[in-house]
């Protein structure tokens, strides 16, 4: 693969005795979407931080688009944007003059500035809001601003903390399905941190899980439940019509096949935890005793319980 | 289409910086209130300017624009003594929410993201502070000499405008004083109130406790004076007058008090020997500077320090919202 955009080696930060960030390496790749996954409190703002040179590391380094992020911060910051997770505006001035302040400090020449900025207003929604006083503007419409800002500056890699929090679940949608089209247009490296799974799951090339300062896997979302849950097999349950008694007769007779690990009966669910895929022939085994089979569903690993199964381990 | 910008980030941010004060409610009260002050001050001493030209005795006469600007009937003191109080006021009040109100909004972590420098920031803040200040200032000198040239029609000397002009620039250092310090506080402090009271408290101190803490703590350990040689007394005095100066309020009256008035020679004691063969007579405007200069400079040096600090406390800061 290409160099990484973004590397991380050995990335430690202690605010005191307690480490926040413990020896984190990771790379990124120029045009994908990583989401950085943790609980609260688990370092990925403060990762960030360092990322951008807002904060120094006690030990390890920071590479953004080949510069070093503690030494010179304002070369990263130039191909760079950075979403924080709580924005704040001038609340004085409209959201056009927000991002017109921006664009100045960014650099930008000044004829194109306002072509610049009410383009880029378009891009995220807010043309019918932009000459409105940003103290006026909802979380949701903030956010957008705030994604304005940060593509205002034309970046390399935007940094997004948090960019899914205090909005309604529409809002979600319409928010990373922009993200979404924007990398994949521009070409950007996104890199953004959530602690909420589900969205992270539909936007993102590969996660990092982050808990406690450490980095416990990286991958897209496949190869992480394979990773966790190879040895655990696969879960198959029937539902039947009719009520299974405990002392199942059959059972007996299904115990003796070698694939099958576990049975668990439930009234008329019977949950199979086997060492292969044998869904098709439970069914025709189900079938060929005439029983009335009313569903059957195979178990998947999802992000929800690869999150869960890392916290189990982690306490 | 980037960095072929001739505007510099740091003067984006002066400007934006000059925007917002000039538009907040903080600022317009207080050259509201500097205002009425110098309007009533130039009042009084017009209508007491005749009296004052005319006393013989007074060897600074002749000097009827800074007469405009230090007479006083005594109901009201001078404009520049209303300044000693009014100068902090100003600093404290353009400075005390420099950096925490951007931290509390959120819009410091913004603003830090952006290729900028960190001490760029700081110097705009103060810079734009004091450009508002020094526009204020010097747009009331040039009214006072206006109106005194339409209203008495007597010819201005260069010496009288050098030394307006040298009292206005050491104004606006004392208000840069302030303005450095509360910009330190404003970093130290998450708070804005807190800052604000932490800057008004040290204002308040200097201004009207110093004097006692410093008398009290002197008096109990000088020995009685009528034990002592003239010589001995002398350097005693100059110690206290010493120990007085550090406060910054104290620099700025003896500073301004030499610049508006020439007859005055020397701000510490002197004795009988030096007075000897010395004619009442008003110093050149280079005299007084050499007479200033120490407070001047101390003035200078105490704004260098809280600059200073403010950029040892806020370089290598986190900024977390």
């Amino acid at each position: 693969m290409k160099d990484p955009i973004i590397q991380l080696k050995g990335l430690t930060k202690c605010y005191g005795s307690q480490k926040a960030v413990d020896d984190l390496s990771l790379d990124i790749y120029k045009g994908e979407i990583f989401g950085l996954l943790g609980p609260n409190g688990a370092g990925k703002t403060t990762t960030i931080l360092m990322m951008l040179g807002l904060t120094d590391p006690t030990s390890g380094s920071a590479f953004v688009c080949g510069y070093n992020a503690t030494n010179n911060p304002i070369s990263v910051k130039r191909k760079v944007g950075y979403m924080p997770d709580t924005l704040g505006f001038y609340d004085n001035m409209t959201a056009l003059e927000n991002l017109v302040y921006i664009a100045r400090l960014n650099g930008l020449a000044e004829k194109e500035i306002m072509k610049r900025a009410i383009e880029v207003m378009e891009i995220v929604g807010l043309s019918s809001a932009m000459n409105k006083r940003t103290s006026t503007f909802s979380r949701g419409m903030k956010q957008r601003l705030g994604l304005a800002d940060v593509l205002i500056k034309e970046p390399d890699v935007i940094i997004l903390d948090e960019p899914t929090l205090g909005i309604d679940p529409n809002g979600v949608r319409e928010f990373l399905t922009l993200i979404k089209r924007l990398s994949k247009e521009q070409e950007l490296t996104v890199l953004l941190s959530s602690h909420h799974l589900h969205h992270v799951q539909q936007v993102c090339d590969r996660v990092g899980i982050f808990v406690k300062g450490k980095l416990l896997a990286q991958g897209n979302i496949d190869t992480l439940s394979g990773n966790l849950f190879s040895n655990k097999g696969h879960v198959v349950s029937v539902t039947l019509a009719q009520v299974v008694p405990q002392a199942w007769p059959l059972a007996q007779e299904l115990r003796q096949w070698e694939t099958i690990e576990q049975i668990t009966i439930n009234k008329k669910t019977i949950e199979f935890e086997c060492k292969q895929n044998i869904t098709p022939a439970l069914v025709r085994f189900f079938v060929e005793k005439e029983y009335d089979i009313l569903g059957v569903h195979q178990k998947d690993y999802g992000l929800d319980d690869i999150y869960q199964k890392y916290f189990e381990d982690i306490n | 289409m980037k960095s072929q910008s001739l505007s510099s980030p740091f003067s984006v941010m002066v400007h934006k910086e000059m925007a917002d004060h000039i538009r907040s409610w903080r600022f317009i009260v207080l050259i509201g209130l500097i205002i009425l002050t110098f309007v009533a001050s130039m009042y009084v001493s017009l209508s007491n300017i005749r009296s004052a030209m005319g006393n013989a005795n007074d060897p600074d006469r002749s000097f009827l624009y800074l007469k405009l600007l230090t007479t006083t009937d005594n109901s009201i003191p001078p404009f520049h003594v209303f300044l000693s109080f009014l100068a902090p006021l100003l600093g404290i009040s353009l400075g005390f929410d420099a950096i925490n109100a951007e931290q509390n909004s959120g819009t410091l972590t913004r603003l830090l993201a952006q290729p900028i420098y960190r001490d760029n920031l700081l110097l705009a803040k103060f810079v734009s502070a004091l450009i508002m200040v020094g526009g204020l200032f010097l747009i009331l000198a040039m009214l006072m000499i206006g109106g005194g040239l339409v209203l008495t029609g007597v010819r201005m000397e260069p010496a009288e405008l050098l030394r307006i002009l040298g009292f206005i620039v050491i104004s606006i250092f004392y208000v840069g004083f302030w303005l450095s310090l509360s910009i330190v506080l404003s970093i130290k402090f998450k708070q804005a109130a807190t800052s604000a009271l932490t800057a008004i408290g040290i204002w308040l101190f200097f201004t009207v406790f110093y004097q006692i803490v410093v008398n009290l703590i002197i008096r109990s350990f000088l020995p009685d004076p009528t034990f002592l040689t003239q010589d001995q007394i002398l350097r005693y005095n100059e110690f206290i007058l010493g120990l007085l100066r550090i406060a910054p309020n104290q620099l700025y009256t003896d500073a301004s008090t030499t610049m508006l008035m020439p007859s005055v020679r020397s701000l510490g004691p002197m004795t009988m020997e030096q007075m000897a063969g010395a004619i009442p007579a008003p110093l050149p405007f280079r005299e007084s500077l050499m007479v200033v200069w120490p407070q001047v400079s101390g003035l200078i040096g105490a704004t260098v320090a809280c600059f200073a600090l403010s950029y040892y406390l806020f370089m290598r800061r986190e900024i977390r919202s």
